[in-house]
């Protein structure tokens, strides 16, 4: 009876292909955009995660040498013997005929956890050889370079970063020819009771601090954050072509149903085969959809990867590979969403009585029946939205809030459109056009699933584009104002900084020392700050909101300027009172913006702050000078700084600044990707409506227009269907943006960032939507333009 | 002992060597020297290392007491291993060490860990003056019967006196120390009167300290059969002045191959061969996730032995690279007294 | 002679061949005329229709509607020849369904520029359409449907009135009285009336009878 059921079942599937081949691409496709952007984000976490660990930047303090380049090997011996948990590093470049590359020699025995190469704690990969034969890590392209110069094993693996070598320190030494000496010397977060300080055992080197939490760092969750948003959109957009697909499949199957019951098929069974058929699609769309993910992100990593690289100044991988996690994410989300268009199709089947009209009716009439319930919901939903807007908080609540307004939106879509085609309609003076509107209006119920995936496609990418060109404006201003200097450097103690500042006497336009201390302010961890105002400051901060002259106020230490998260979370605004130490009260004068700052912050002047805490001294130093070159040379041979503690801060913000331009190119890439996918919704609508629409077309070509006019109409109307929607989803893309700028981001990293509105890139949009829908109804046109009269003629004939 | 080893080459050979159970351990010696019946020791030489063999050991472990009475247990072991049978200068040296440090209260136990390759000065063992030391850790002292022990961790140091009351003593066969029925064995001896003075610094401040230290010297190429899974090894000190060491190592069918060494105050000894000593779990309590035995019955008829032996911190876990339980115990019955037990192989 | 049609063959591509439906017809019909046009089904009487109308190709011969050659015009003429000189009534499915009544009685003719809306009220009156006019198709019964369709028709003025089974869906009564009203409205426009019927009642309404049979007509 199954294998019978099953077959009747399939039948339907095998007459029409079309409209499983829409499922399954549809379905596919909704994966494959989630699985995708989930992919190019663990991807890229991963990378830089390995690429970090590698390097020991960021997470762990290090040991470098004052003066000159290397540490004698005896001096980690000395350390090590003297307790502290410090690890060896030897890098260095090595040459090879395709220009050289950066080898790093570890000691995995002393590193600290993670700090090797990924593949070194693989299944496959042991120590032994590692420390006794030498073996060296690399990326495809960097092992390839490196074999043509060393006689040693060379493992690809791509979790190294792009240019660097990792091998044992011992195998560097001798490649590099530089025994008994190291570069540098990691130091373990955790060290034993009870040591020796490091200024007495080792006056020689100086501590590098752990840039923990790296202000940038931040950057790129907000960014990962925004990815997957539209992860989550675009999978949106496709399960309106599943759900679409399903309910033309279920409503045609309506006879077949009543059928297979009549012929004594409980009811129970029938919808547990059509669950299980439903469930086998979803693992084939899944799978399919997987992959088509794994080659998307493998098309757009490279960008990712170099975003990150630019980000953190080096080192992605620029590869990628297949985790058992998207699998199952990619799975459970093909499944899912079959299950939620498929939820309200088997609902019906399950309810409907054995005896009830098994004529299918007309679908796309049918679903004009559901307007009003449709219309109902729509309004409670963009209700809600708006009540969450107003009384709503917390992360979870933001993304609740996105849910109703895009549901609310998609929903509510083909009534505006309905009434706006009615205007037109009323409006319109030729016969034809009149006949357009108002068979234009007729196709709305057929075509609302697909207008709605263009909709949320518009919408998201608009909301995206917003967002991310928004972040660039407002981080563009940040680094300016946060990285005036032009030089920072870094010394040891009181002496070496009272040394810097007079031999920068004349030499540097400002210097501004790096005053500061970490206190808890309005009840919460904040760093508070000493500033040495000038025209740094004067120039380059710009507030976010401020009353009368801040910088002669702080200056006088009568005000303090809190930053935007301590202003948030406290609840302080400009006018309010901050207690920068306990006795000391500050009426905050201006918020500034600080973006990838996790904690609060106050600035008030280095007097003040000199008062209130004597014991602290600077020593890092943001130098204003227009020749920073030249103050550089000056620096390192007439006062013995080393290169290492100089950052320029040049090469600081045209990384961040590359950032974002890739992260438009990856912007830019998913747009053109989901408004594909919208096409295709269109399309695949076009197609199935082709056969209903015969009988409505073929009067009017009766009449007297010719099948090439009703195809170029056919073109017109998707264009017009298409401008409208891209029209209503101006705003809403704005609205997305709003709540993700003022919402999600301040729940997400404590601060908002102001949006701006950039009307080329939406008439950009607009304008690839137009160009999708036409590209989708540009076939399903040409065949009407192309139909035989026979087959115009059978409408009217008994013979039909 | 072979727990012992098994830590050192699982850190090593992570996965390869779990693969094949621990057949690699057992059976793999080429080019390593291995031990042979009738040893003739050659001190102070032979208390330095033997790079020619795959696995060694300086493993001390004491039981203390506070003013207040109150008991501690201190582990200091330094392990080495190599990858194969030389040892040169530099970081070519294919000696690798590494060392666990322990302090065990009857509420707390604090582990640290330490790596080191062999052949950079981190590391290493000499023996005139003898000095065995990796980065601060360090037992060192012009003679082997008077030495400082030092070693640090996050939560814990101690700086320990080490007096020898008395001789070394040998196990097995004079020092031939029998491993399994189909003949893998060690060199075997150990120093068990230590008496031990010095001050351990914990968390709630430093404590001064006294009691004493059994010292165990060891070292093989193939110290494990290929079908044994586990050890558990006792050294008990009676409060008569007699001690006790006695191992049980754990076959795969269930059976045990067990040995023992009976000492006299004077250090007079007797071994006895499998069967002689018996060793029963009484109790098993959940440590790290795994169930393990933390009250024993100890039986040596020949010697009218038959005591329980009990934790005296059942969660003694050496959470390591390879973790085992190791810790002070208590005795009662037909002797008294308080120990070490060290157990390995509990998955 | 408004409609002139000489050696007209038509046939149809199958998987055996070409099959002929029409193998050389002749006909003529003039201004105020009416012809009933019968014969088996099948026997290719709605093609010959539809040939007339422009709707479709015929392979040879010729037909010529008020001097003017159809069989060589191309799309665009086809279409103009729709608009402005020929309407059609088919069985079902006449009504444009997103247009209510109204709409569709003015189609055709607000698209051969001929709209004249008190006809229009006239031509709704005659066929009792007046109540129904904001209808959409869809609503209306198949009587209702088949008066709107001749509505439009002869909303447009055409000098040729083609009909394929005009009443074919209808109960008896109902038909006849379409079939009246249809012959007094073209009587009333001067215009000729062809009309595809398989029914003897509906032929015999007309002014002449022709029988196609094995392509031909008798």
């Amino acid at each position: 009876m199954t294998g019978a059921a099953l077959a009747a079942l399939w039948s339907h599937w095998a007459r029409n292909p079309l409209q499983l081949f829409t499922l399954i691409a549809g379905l596919a496709l909704a994966t494959a955009l989630w699985s995708g952007v989930q992919a190019i984000n663990a991807e890229a976490r991963a990378s830089y995660d390995a690429a970090a660990a590698t390097l020991g930047e960021g997470r762990f303090d290090q040991l470098l040498p004052r003066v000159g380049e290397t540490i004698p090997q005896e001096r980690y011996i000395a350390l090590r013997r003297a307790g502290w948990q410090v690890s060896p590093v030897l890098e260095g470049r090595l040459a090879t005929p395709d220009g050289s590359i950066r080898l790093l020699g570890l000691d995995p025995m002393t590193s600290p956890g993670g700090l090797s190469p990924v593949a070194l704690g693989g299944e496959d990969m042991d120590l032994v050889s590692f420390l006794s034969d030498g073996i060296i890590f690399a990326d495809a392209v960097t092992a390839a370079q490196i074999a043509s110069v060393v006689d040693l094993e060379v493992i690809v693996d791509p979790s190294v970063a792009p240019g660097l070598a990792l091998t044992d320190i011992g195998v560097a030494q001798r490649l590099l020819d530089r025994g008994g000496v190291l570069t540098r010397l990691i130091l373990a977060q955790v060290q034993p009771k009870g040591l020796v300080p490091l200024t007495e055992l080792a006056p020689d080197l100086m501590r590098r601090v752990a840039q923990e939490g790296s202000d940038l760092g931040r950057l790129t969750d907000s960014f990962h954050l925004n990815l997957t948003a539209f992860g989550f959109l675009s999978f949106a957009v496709g399960i309106f072509i599943v759900h679409g697909a399903i309910g033309l499949a279920f409503e045609q199957r309506r006879t077949m149903v009543r059928t297979l019951r009549a012929l004594g098929l409980p009811l129970r069974r029938l919808v547990w085969l059509m669950v299980a058929e439903l469930a086998v699609f979803a693992l084939l769309a899944g799978t399919l959809g997987v992959v088509l993910g794994y080659l998307i992100a493998a098309m757009l990593l490279p960008d990712v990867a170099a975003t990150l690289r630019g980000l953190y100044g080096a080192d992605v991988a620029g590869s990628i590979r297949l985790r058992p996690g998207w699998w199952l994410s990619g799975y459970a989300i093909a499944l899912g969403g079959t299950a939620m268009a498929a939820a309200g199709a088997l609902w019906q089947i399950a309810r409907m009585p054995l005896l009830a009209s098994a004529r299918p009716r007309a679908w796309v009439m049918a679903r004009g029946a559901g307007a009003a319930r449709s219309g109902a919901l729509a309004a409670g939903l963009l209700l809600g939205a708006g009540a969450l807007a107003l009384w709503g908080s917390g992360m979870v609540m933001g993304f609740a809030l996105l849910a109703c307004l895009l549901t609310g939106a998609a929903l509510a879509l083909p009534l505006l459109l309905r009434i706006v085609l009615g205007i037109c309609q009323a409006r319109a003076r030729g016969v034809v056009a009149h006949w357009f509107w108002a068979d234009t209006r007729q196709q709305l119920p057929g075509m609302s699933l697909a207008l709605m995936a263009l909709l949320l496609a518009i919408a998201a990418n608009i909301g995206v584009s917003t967002m991310v060109s928004s972040f660039r404006l407002t981080f563009v201003g940040f680094l300016d104002q946060r990285l005036a200097p032009e030089l920072f450097v870094g010394v040891e103690d009181a002496r070496e900084a009272a040394a810097l500042e007079a031999f920068l006497e004349g030499r540097a336009r400002e210097v501004l020392p790096v005053l500061s201390v970490e206190t808890r302010m309005a009840g919460l961890p904040a760093d508070l700050y000493g500033a040495r105002i000038g025209m740094t400051y004067r120039e380059n901060w710009r507030f976010l909101a401020s009353d009368g002259p801040v910088w002669d106020r702080v200056a006088a230490g009568e005000a303090v300027i809190v930053n935007e998260q301590l202003a948030r979370r406290s609840g302080l605004w400009v006018g309010g009172e901050l207690a920068v130490a306990p006795d000391v009260i500050l009426p905050v004068i201006g918020i500034v913006a600080d973006y990838g700052n996790p904690i609060g912050q106050a600035v008030i002047s280095e007097a003040l702050f000199q008062r209130l805490f004597p014991d602290i001294i600077a020593t890092r130093f943001g130098l204003r000078t227009d020749d920073a070159d030249r103050l550089r040379t000056a620096l390192t041979s007439e006062f013995g700084m080393s290169e290492a503690v100089m950052i320029d801060q040049k090469d600081i913000k045209a990384f961040s600044l590359e950032v974002f331009e890739r992260t438009f190119t990856v912007t830019g890439a998913l747009n053109v990707l989901t408004l594909a996918v919208a096409g295709f919704a269109i399309l695949m609508s076009l197609l199935t409506l082709a056969a209903i629409r015969l009988p409505q077309l073929a009067p009017v070509w009766a009449l007297g227009l010719t099948r090439a006019t009703l195809g170029r109409l056919e073109l017109l109307r998707a264009v017009v269907l298409a401008l409208l929607t891209a029209v209503l989803a101006l705003p809403l893309g704005l609205a997305l943006a709003w709540v993700l700028l003022t919402i999600v981001n301040v729940e997400a990293f404590g601060w908002r960032l102001p949006m701006y509105l950039f009307p080329l890139d939406y008439a950009r949009l607009g304008l690839f939507a137009l160009m999708a829908a036409v590209m989708a109804a540009l076939w399903p046109a040409r065949r009407l333009a192309r139909t035989a009269p026979g087959e115009l003629l059978k409408v009217f004939a008994n013979e039909r | 002992m072979s727990v012992r080893a098994l830590v050192l080459a699982l850190c090593l050979l992570p996965c390869a060597a779990l693969a094949q159970g621990f057949a690699g351990l057992g059976t793999d010696a080429d080019g390593f020297a291995v031990p042979q019946p009738n040893p003739r020791f050659d001190f102070p030489a032979d208390h330095g290392p033997h790079p020619d063999y795959r696995i060694e050991w300086w493993y001390l472990t004491a039981n203390l007491t506070g003013p207040d009475g109150a008991i501690y247990g201190v582990q200091w072991t330094l392990f080495r291993s190599a990858l194969a049978p030389h040892s040169e200068e530099g970081w070519g040296d294919p000696q690798i060490w590494f060392a666990h440090a322990a302090v065990t209260t009857p509420e707390d136990h604090f582990v640290a860990e330490r790596l080191a390759r062999g052949g950079i000065g981190q590391a290493g063992v000499t023996v005139q003056p003898f000095a065995a030391w990796i980065d601060d850790w360090q037992m060192a002292g012009a003679r082997f019967d008077q030495m400082r022990l030092t070693a640090s961790g996050p939560a814990f140091r101690y700086d320990l006196a080490l007096s020898a009351q008395g001789p070394l003593v040998f196990h097995g066969e004079g020092g031939y120390s029998v491993k399994s029925a189909k003949g893998q064995a060690s060199y075997y001896y150990s120093q068990p009167f230590f008496a031990v003075d010095g001050v351990l610094s914990l968390p709630q401040g430093d404590v001064p300290v006294t009691g004493a230290a059994w010292l165990d010297r060891e070292w093989s190429s193939q110290p494990l059969a290929e079908d044994q899974t586990g050890w558990d090894w006792f050294s008990l000190s009676f409060e008569a002045g007699t001690k006790l060491m006695g191992f049980r190592l754990r076959q795969e069918d269930g059976s045990h191959f067990t040995s023992a060494t009976w000492i006299e105050p004077d250090g007079v000894t007797t071994a006895f061969p499998d069967g002689a000593f018996q060793a029963t779990p009484l109790e098993q309590t959940q440590v790290a996730g795994r169930t393990v035995p933390i009250r024993w019955r100890v039986e040596l008829p020949e010697k009218g032995v038959d005591v329980t032996v009990g934790a005296v911190n059942p969660q003694s876990w050496m959470d390591v690279s390879l973790p085992y339980w190791e810790g002070p115990v208590l005795i009662t019955g037909s002797h008294r007294g308080r120990g070490y037990l060290e157990m390995t192989g509990y998955e | 002679m408004l409609l002139e049609i000489e050696n007209l063959t038509k046939s149809y591509p199958s998987s055996d061949g070409p099959v002929p439906v029409l193998r050389g017809v002749d006909l003529s019909l003039d201004v105020g005329q009416t012809l009933a046009l019968t014969g088996e089904s099948g026997s290719g009487k709605s093609t010959l229709l539809h040939l007339v109308g422009g709707l479709d190709h015929a392979d040879s011969g010729s037909i010529r509607i008020a001097g003017q050659e159809v069989t060589t015009l191309d799309d665009q003429g086809r279409a103009a020849l729709r608009r402005h000189e020929v309407g059609v009534v088919f069985q079902q499915f006449n009504l444009i369904p997103s247009l209510d009544v109204a709409a569709n009685i003015a189609f055709q003719a607000r698209l051969s520029a001929q709209a004249d809306p008190t006809r229009i009220e006239d031509l709704a009156r005659a066929l009792g359409l007046t109540d129904h006019l904001r209808k959409y198709p869809e609503a209306l019964s198949g009587g209702q449907q088949q008066r709107v369709a001749i509505a439009r028709t002869l909303a447009a003025r055409p000098r040729l009135v083609l009909a394929d089974e005009p009443t074919g869906n209808l109960d008896e009564a109902t038909a006849g009285e379409v079939l009246t009203q249809m012959l007094d409205l073209v009587a009333e426009t001067g215009a000729a009336l062809m009309v595809v019927t398989h029914s003897a009642g509906v032929a015999a309404r007309m002014g002449r009878r022709v029988h196609l049979s094995g392509g031909h007509l008798a």
